[in-house]
């Protein structure tokens, strides 16, 4: 299944969603696709104006740019997203998108789909690790 | 290469970052963000006092403490946060405001959209580069020797001569085609002068024309309008020493700039809409069917209270002109009214971005216009001095700074 990964670009969501058989739909994938197109060129990760227009799917024109142009690049994932995982509290090395705002309305968003969702606390000691490792292994190996 | 710190939230993910650096980089500038060490920013936050709910906020923070702490080496700095985002704009304005108590570094602040282009930074970046590379000339009080200068402006053209440090000539007119309208000016601000061209030993430009007019001219200085006339302003108002923060409400934008010295350190510009310049001064007069000049005179015998007007966009700034002529309110009335929208939208969009510093001097075309400076006045609670010849300070900065460069 197609799981999102809330912070987006969290790298150890992504290798616990892909050890589990799953399809990581992460900030990495949406990035990539767009650094690697040499037909775009507005880096540092290639979003253009005409991204944000398309960010007005998902938030109105009154929402700053910087929120319209991360859900343009969200959006379609969590439009795909089957099941996600949303972290709560996450330190910004654990993964971050920069905006608290976007992260309300992505965590609003996948809530609203109706989809599996497993909302879990970021652990502050091995012991919560452990159970969070847990906990994300049941979650996904109940997707199947 | 001169390095501008960047402060800001959103820029990448608006599709603005590339037009930024590339701004920076046609004069000569590089856009550079303080390294910060993840484990260092929720100290740096702390430090700071204010703790925004967004991380990249927070960074923002962190990199501005980098440079309070001189731990990042920068020559100016800019700060930026996605237009209409609160909690942004807060973290926006604080971090100016910290920076300029730890650093002596110039700053401009600047709210985005995702149709910020270059060319809407171009005269920002360019007034931090020059405030950098040519803080000597900028430190000149005196003018020397015969020099011009000329303010190829959007709405007018403005020229004047300067010999030893008195002003011998200026005319104005309104700007046709460009390189003519300053060509023109520049001509009868010689004759006023009496003197010929060939005896002005320096030439200085500024305003939107000045590349190509400077280009035509030959002129010793081409330099953004933000810097020049800041300096034309201290000058005039003979406030050269000390702090000042100036207005500068022309034809088409406008600009609030607070100065150390006669040098710039922190600035802002405002056009997006024609409600918050003269522009919408001369529309409400088009519209009363009286003259520009005697717009102020009016303004200053009505009452603003009595009417509902505001330019935020002048087209509806101009609905409630009719509809207020329409309920039978005099002339007077509403020529106050828009003098005083047009302030308010200065005191609303400019001035809180800027600390206001004492003494307020207010120039630009709109400075003549008496009701313009009532308004004024009536917001920022003080009266603001407007030195003579207030139209002409791009003018007379250029004509100021070019003769900088007679002396070895």
């Amino acid at each position: 299944m197609k799981v999102f990964i809330m912070p987006p670009n969290s790298l150890i969501l992504f290798d616990l969603v892909e050890r589990f058989g799953h399809e990581p739909l992460s900030a990495m994938k949406a990035i990539a696709e767009r650094v690697t197109d040499l037909e775009i060129d507005s880096p540092p990760i290639n979003v253009t104006s005409e991204d944000v227009k398309k960010g007005l799917k998902y938030a109105g024109i009154e929402v700053p740019s910087g929120i319209r142009g991360r859900l343009a690049l969200w959006g379609p994932l969590i439009d795909e997203a089957e099941a996600a995982i949303i972290m709560e509290d996450a330190p910004y090395y654990f993964g971050c998108v920069g905006c608290h705002r976007t992260n309300e309305m992505v965590k609003y968003l996948l809530r609203k789909k109706g989809i599996p969702i497993l909302e879990i606390p970021y652990p502050t000691n091995e012991e919560e690790a452990k159970f969070m490792v847990t906990k994300i292994k049941e979650f996904l190996e109940g997707l199947k | 290469m001169i390095k501008i710190a960047q402060l800001s939230c959103g820029t990448e993910y608006s599709g603005v970052q590339a037009e930024i650096e590339k701004a920076a980089s046609i004069v000569g500038a590089k856009m550079v963000a303080p390294d910060v060490d993840l484990k260092d920013i929720d100290a740096a936050v702390e430090e700071f006092g204010f703790s925004p709910s967004s991380p990249q906020l927070k960074m923002m923070i962190a990199r501005a403490v980098q440079l309070a702490h001189k731990r990042y080496d920068a020559d100016a700095v800019f700060i930026a946060s996605c237009f209409r985002c609160a909690e942004g704009a807060l973290v926006r304005n604080e971090i100016r405001r910290y920076v300029q108590n730890h650093t002596r570094l110039p700053v401009v602040t600047y709210s985005f959209t995702e149709r910020t282009k270059s060319g809407q930074l171009l005269t920002r970046m360019e007034a931090l580069v020059t405030i950098v590379t040519r803080k000597d000339l900028l430190a000149r009080e005196r003018q020397v020797g015969l020099t011009a200068g000329i303010d190829s402006g959007s709405t007018t053209t403005k020229a004047m001569v300067i010999r030893d440090n008195e002003v011998i000539g200026k005319y104005w007119l309104p700007t046709a085609e460009v390189v003519p309208s300053a060509e023109e000016a520049l001509e009868n601000a010689l004759a006023e002068a009496g003197v010929k061209l060939s005896e002005v030993e320096a030439i200085g430009v500024t305003g939107y024309g000045r590349f190509i007019v400077g280009k035509k001219l030959k002129a010793k200085l081409v330099q953004e309008e933000l810097t020049v006339n800041s300096k034309g302003a201290v000058w005039l108002a003979d406030r050269q020493k000390g702090e000042a923060t100036i207005i500068d409400i022309g034809g088409m934008d406008n600009k609030a700039i607070t100065v150390r010295d006669g040098i710039p350190d922190n600035f802002t510009m405002g056009g997006i809409c024609a409600g918050a310049s003269g522009r919408f001064l001369e529309i409400v007069a088009k519209r009363l069917k009286v003259d520009i000049t005697e717009l102020g005179k009016l303004a200053d015998a009505g009452d603003y209270r009595k009417i509902n007007m505001n330019s935020y966009c002048s087209i509806f700034g101009i609905q409630d002109l009719v509809t207020s002529l329409a309920e039978g309110n005099s002339i007077e009335d509403v020529a106050s009214a828009a003098c005083h929208s047009v302030a308010e939208q200065i005191y609303e969009q400019q001035l809180q971005e800027i600390d206001i510093r004492q003494p307020v001097i207010q120039v630009g075309g709109t400075s003549l216009i008496s009701g313009m400076v009532t308004a004024m006045k009536d917001i920022l609670g003080q009266d603001p001095i407007v030195p003579k010849n207030s139209q002409y300070i791009g003018a007379a900065g250029a004509a100021l700074l070019a003769s900088g460069f007679l002396e070895g």
